[in-house]
């Protein structure tokens, strides 16, 4: 039988929940990290034992941490897992995030608006995504803040910067969401291994067609109520993206508000919000086995990051979009005032698909039937930033 | 031999327990000190000051025999206890935060 791994990162350090394929009972590992912030961990798919996670703090900055036995334990990349660091030893490059600026990369670019429409120069805080390849278990995309793109083809001893994308020539238009200018969202095309998808708050959706090296927006058809011009190329706060690995050119979006499809990989969009009762959300997702069914879960507004009527619900789609289900079955239906943020919601792979999601106030539910019904897995972690599902043989 | 004092959360990093001690060649600096700790235990770079502009981190804090030193020059002798090791350096995390 099939296993489950749930990766979730906190506020407050890594947790990594087990289960056989049924999901009913959970082990519960953790906390790994304690007391830092994970952003996000996720696992390579050619290696499933290969973890890598996103560890930060606003004291201490940025730290990379990797595993080569499912999460069992945790090193550096540089360092061996139970070794004792001896001075002077190579390590420690693991968490430099160096923008490009040479001049044979281009345009070196320095600056991007600010709140105040001023220019700002491009400062790392931290990352926010790591996305393992699809075939390399030592290649990882690393999606950071302020936004940028970066790569590891070591197993993350060495990071260097994609500069194309920044060298876009709608850099300077990129600004901050309340969050931070994060690059929140890497998509690896499972049928075309020179393109990738990206998304930035608040720039928008690029595209890659050429392995990284050139990039261009793709938000035609995206309408930002903040934004005077109705055809803005960026400033578009995406929140998330979602692709199926069997349809790749169609791709799901839960914007700022409203949530979004593309049939012709992000060249064009359209709404889909249909009947959802607010298209105000951060995360969203698509079954396993069903390119059409999406799942969204709905927050009240932008102002107010909570399920509306305090009633936590996933909304699921069959049709994909426009006609929304709500799914409630063991969910909280009264006050409830939690978040579910942008990388807190995963699949995983059974017959039956699992869905996950992870709240800010430390729920992580498990669902083993495709929505219909859901249980908390944990429900007193500190706030969960990221979920993510390995099905495991 | 200089003692140096480090948050619990690097002592983490650095997988050691209590003081570290380290050599410093030349005079005894902020500079020289930081420079000497990331030479031995390089898994601390970037952590307590900026990567590239080696600049301290916003939120930590450098003491020296009951003074705060943190925003005197790197490049400042530090005190004989220090150079000495009768007394430690502190590389201290500002209170903040939840």
């Amino acid at each position: 039988m099939s296993n489950v791994r749930v990766l979730v990162g906190t506020r407050k350090g890594a947790f990594i929940l087990s289960s056989d394929g049924k999901r009913e009972k959970w082990d519960v590992s953790g906390p790994h990290f304690a007391g830092w912030e994970i952003y996000h961990l996720k696992g390579s798919p050619a290696d499933p034992n290969k973890l890598y996670a996103s560890q930060t703090s606003g004291w201490f900055g940025q730290i990379i941490q990797t595993s080569d036995d499912g999460g069992k334990t945790w090193h550096q990349p540089g360092s061996a897992p139970d070794e004792k660091l001896e001075p002077g030893k190579a390590v420690g490059e693991s968490n430099k995030f160096v923008y490009d600026s040479s001049a044979e990369t281009g345009k070196p670019l320095t600056k991007h608006q600010w709140y105040d429409g001023t220019q700002h120069p491009w400062e790392f805080k931290r990352v926010w995504h790591l996305e393992p390849s699809l075939t390399e278990p030592n290649t990882v995309y690393a999606g950071i803040e302020d936004a940028a793109l970066f790569r590891t083809t070591d197993g993350g001893q060495t990071w260097k910067e994609l500069p194309g994308l920044r060298g876009n020539d709608t850099g300077p238009r990129w600004q901050p969401g309340a969050g931070g200018m994060c690059l929140h969202t890497i998509l690896l095309d499972p049928s075309d291994p020179k393109r990738i998808f990206i998304a930035i708050s608040a720039a928008g959706a690029f595209r890659t067609d050429d392995g990284g090296k050139t990039w261009k927006p793709i938000n035609r058809g995206l309408k930002s109520q903040y934004i005077p011009d109705p055809n803005a190329e960026v400033g578009h706060c995406v929140h998330r993206i979602a692709q199926h690995r069997s349809r790749p050119n169609t791709l799901f979006m839960q914007k700022h508000w409203d949530v979004m499809r593309s049939d012709d990989a992000g060249d064009n969009w359209r709404e889909i919000s249909g009947n959802l009762p607010t298209d105000f959300g951060f995360v969203i997702d698509i079954h396993a086995h069903e390119p059409d069914t999406v799942y969204v879960v709905p927050i009240k507004s932008d102002s107010e990051h909570f399920p509306l009527d305090g009633k936590l619900r996933v909304y699921r789609s069959r049709t994909g979009g426009n006609d929304w289900e709500p799914l409630s079955k063991g969910l909280p239906q009264s006050d409830c005032y939690v978040n579910v943020l942008r990388d807190a919601m995963a699949v995983d792979s059974l017959d039956k698909c699992g869905v996950y999601f992870g709240t800010t106030g430390g729920q992580v539910y498990a669902s083993p039937d495709a929505g219909n019904n859901w249980a908390p897995i944990v429900r007193d972690l500190p706030a969960v930033l990221s979920v993510e599902v390995q099905t495991l043989p | 031999m200089i003692r140096v004092v480090l948050p619990q959360h690097l002592r983490t990093l650095a997988r050691v327990s209590g003081e570290v001690t380290i050599e410093v060649s030349g005079q005894a600096t902020q500079r020289s000190v930081l420079d000497a700790l990331e030479n031995s235990y390089p898994v601390l770079r970037g952590t307590i000051r900026d990567h590239v502009t080696h600049e301290r981190r916003p939120f930590l804090r450098f003491f020296v025999c009951a003074e705060d030193w943190s925003h005197e020059s790197p490049d400042a002798p530090l005190p004989k206890e220090v150079a000495s090791g009768a007394e430690p350096f502190l590389i201290i995390g500002a209170i903040a935060g939840g």
